[in-house]
């Protein structure tokens, strides 16, 4: 295992994705819905509403969390629990949504892709091994979708600071679960996401197959993953813990598969059957 | 290559392909589409596995020792296979890295083989905007850019016009000086000629003939050969079979064939042909070409019904 392959052609694919107009342009404003104008929408609303009678409705949800998840809650008004708790509780699920929408976008064309270019027959003839062209093709995958969120997440954070803040006594946010889930367990979730585009991506036919076949895969995974992340916040900390290590366990051992079963005469386009 | 075949499903691409390539020269694979040259070389470098039969490529077995085999080899497909959306540059950075150059001399290699080739000046250009002819000489670059043992070609000429191919053909000639091998695919006999130093004939993913291809045409046709263009007068009143150093004669379009011991017996032809009244408008020792004898092969191949012809076949 030739490390140095595998961030060549990772950094290579990024490169590309880089230079793609077509593609950061919309992963851009995906995450600036998701992220920014989305929360800031909300949570200004929230805030600025003038009608009490309707906060304290919604304030009156807040009894359906559970008890845990009730206790943290901070603000002394009806409107700063409020927004405390829709900045903290409702937003999780998005975090884990806007990655696996934009790696698997990314991952499901990135073998398939090389078939239909015709970049395959260079890669099948060079010395990168495939378990190295699965690692840098997954990395590459990967790396989109999470530095979009970071970069997210941290606008997030500023905004939920800055309109929350001063209603619950000053900065709160990333809370230590928010933490737990985006670096912990929000990586589990995309490896084990990509590891089952990438062996997809490996053997369709087409792209336009690969994109319809990976919304197979990622819906319900996305599913799964919006449970999951709401339990990781909603919970305590040791259960955030023990879903992340869930999923990398997953992850790893369909990111071992994974590479197994990448066949370097299907970079060329021509294999049995196909 | 030994025996080796290969299917895909039902269809056979190679079938028991027998292939040697001299070290240091240039072997051309000649063949119709079809007819195994691409699949041949895959299975060269390991990027496919064959069904049966062995291989070594560099001494090693492309199965096992993949890697070390593709390391030591440089590769242009029919298709450039470039990265339209790099420059120039990244994708021969990138290539180096693959193929482990190291990074202190990536890029001295990069202007030598850019500058090799003539493409220096584009180098820094979006690869999405190259003529054909562009990305052929970007794709050669690429192919020696971390100095290999073993160069394959598959139609490296594909969709260039007559200039272009003839300058890469003088560049895939001037890359065995230093003592290269090179295996290049091609259906355009014009381009093998004068090329190979050894030419494998392939049809149906099997090797027709194979040597070198002055002594393959001296297999097909033993006698020398002289064309003669003649006007009024009846060739068969002159009695050239008679003439000592004949040995047969053909009519052809305009005239005649003569197969002769060799050359000294030309003047002997003429002058019996204009003794018996026949105008004699052209004399033209003749050199069979490897289009002429790539015809033959095959046209008796298919009379024989033989896949593999021995190179003392008679005709």
């Amino acid at each position: 295992m030739n490390w140095n392959r595998t961030f060549t052609i990772a950094r290579t694919d990024l490169r590309q994705l880089v230079l793609a107009r077509d593609f950061w342009l919309p992963m851009t404003i995906l995450g600036s819905i998701f992220f920014v104008i989305v929360p800031a929408f909300l949570l200004i609303g929230i805030s600025s509403l003038g009608d009490v009678g309707a906060v304290q409705q919604i304030s009156d949800t807040l009894s359906l969390l559970p008890q845990k998840a009730q206790d943290q809650i901070l603000g002394d008004s009806p409107q700063g629990r409020t927004s405390y708790a829709l900045a903290v509780y409702l937003f999780a699920p998005m975090a884990v949504v806007v990655p696996l929408t934009i790696s698997t976008a990314v991952g499901a064309a990135t073998l398939v892709g090389e078939r239909e270019r015709g970049t395959g027959e260079f890669l099948a003839h060079s010395p990168a091994s495939t378990r190295e062209i699965y690692l840098g093709k997954l990395l590459a995958s990967l790396v989109p979708g999470y530095v979009t969120t970071m970069v997210g997440f941290g606008a997030y954070s500023l905004i939920v600071n800055l309109i929350v803040g001063p209603q619950v006594g000053g900065w709160f946010f990333p809370t230590a679960q928010w933490w737990l889930l985006m670096l912990w367990v929000l990586p589990g979730f995309l490896l084990v996401g990509l590891s089952l585009v990438l062996r997809m991506s490996g053997k369709v036919k087409s792209t336009a197959a690969a994109q319809q076949a990976s919304g197979l895969i990622t819906l319900p995974l996305i599913g799964v993953a919006y449970a999951q992340a709401s339990g990781a916040i909603y919970g305590s900390a040791s259960t955030t813990i023990i879903i992340g290590a869930i999923t990398w366990t997953i992850g790893l051992l369909s990111t071992a598969r994974g590479m197994s079963g990448v066949k370097r005469q299907r970079l060329l386009g021509v294999a049995d059957g196909v | 290559m030994r025996s080796v075949g290969k299917s895909f499903g039902d269809v056979p691409a190679l079938q028991n392909l027998d292939l040697v390539a001299p070290t240091g020269r240039i072997t051309v694979l000649l063949g119709p589409n079809g007819a195994g040259k691409t699949t041949a070389v895959r299975v060269m470098t390991g990027a496919m596995t064959p069904d049966a039969g062995s291989i070594r490529t560099l001494g090693h077995d492309p199965e096992r020792h993949g890697e070390d085999i593709r390391a030591s080899i440089g590769v242009v497909s029919a298709k450039p296979a470039l990265y339209d959306r790099l420059s120039g540059r990244d994708n021969l950075v990138y290539a180096a890295r693959l193929h482990g150059v190291v990074p202190a001399f990536i890029d001295s290699r990069i202007a030598e083989s850019a500058g090799r080739f003539g493409i220096s000046h584009a180098l820094d250009k979006q690869v999405g905007g190259y003529s054909t002819g562009m990305k052929t000489r970007l794709a050669l670059a690429r192919s020696v850019l971390h100095e290999p043992e073993l160069l394959l070609f598959d139609e490296p000429t594909s969709g260039l016009d007559p200039e272009s191919a003839q300058a890469v053909l003088a560049l895939i000639r001037e890359m065995t000086h230093d003592g290269r091998t090179v295996i290049m695919c091609t259906h355009h006999l014009v381009e093998a000629e004068g090329l190979a130093d050894h030419v494998v004939v392939l049809d149906a993913g099997t090797d027709l003939v194979a040597g070198a291809p002055d002594a393959l045409v001296h297999q097909y046709w033993p006698d020398e050969l002289v064309d003669i263009s003649v006007g009024a007068g009846a060739v068969s009143s002159a009695g050239l079979e008679l003439i000592s150093g004949v040995r047969g004669v053909q009519q052809t379009a305009d005239g005649i064939r003569v197969m002769i011991d060799d050359q000294s017996v030309t003047p002997d032809i003429v002058a019996a042909l204009v003794r018996s009244g026949v105008r004699v408008a052209r004399v033209s020792p003749r050199e069979p070409s490897l289009e002429e004898l790539y015809f033959a092969v095959r046209r008796t191949a298919r009379e024989l019904g033989e896949s593999r012809l021995s190179l003392s076949v008679s005709r």
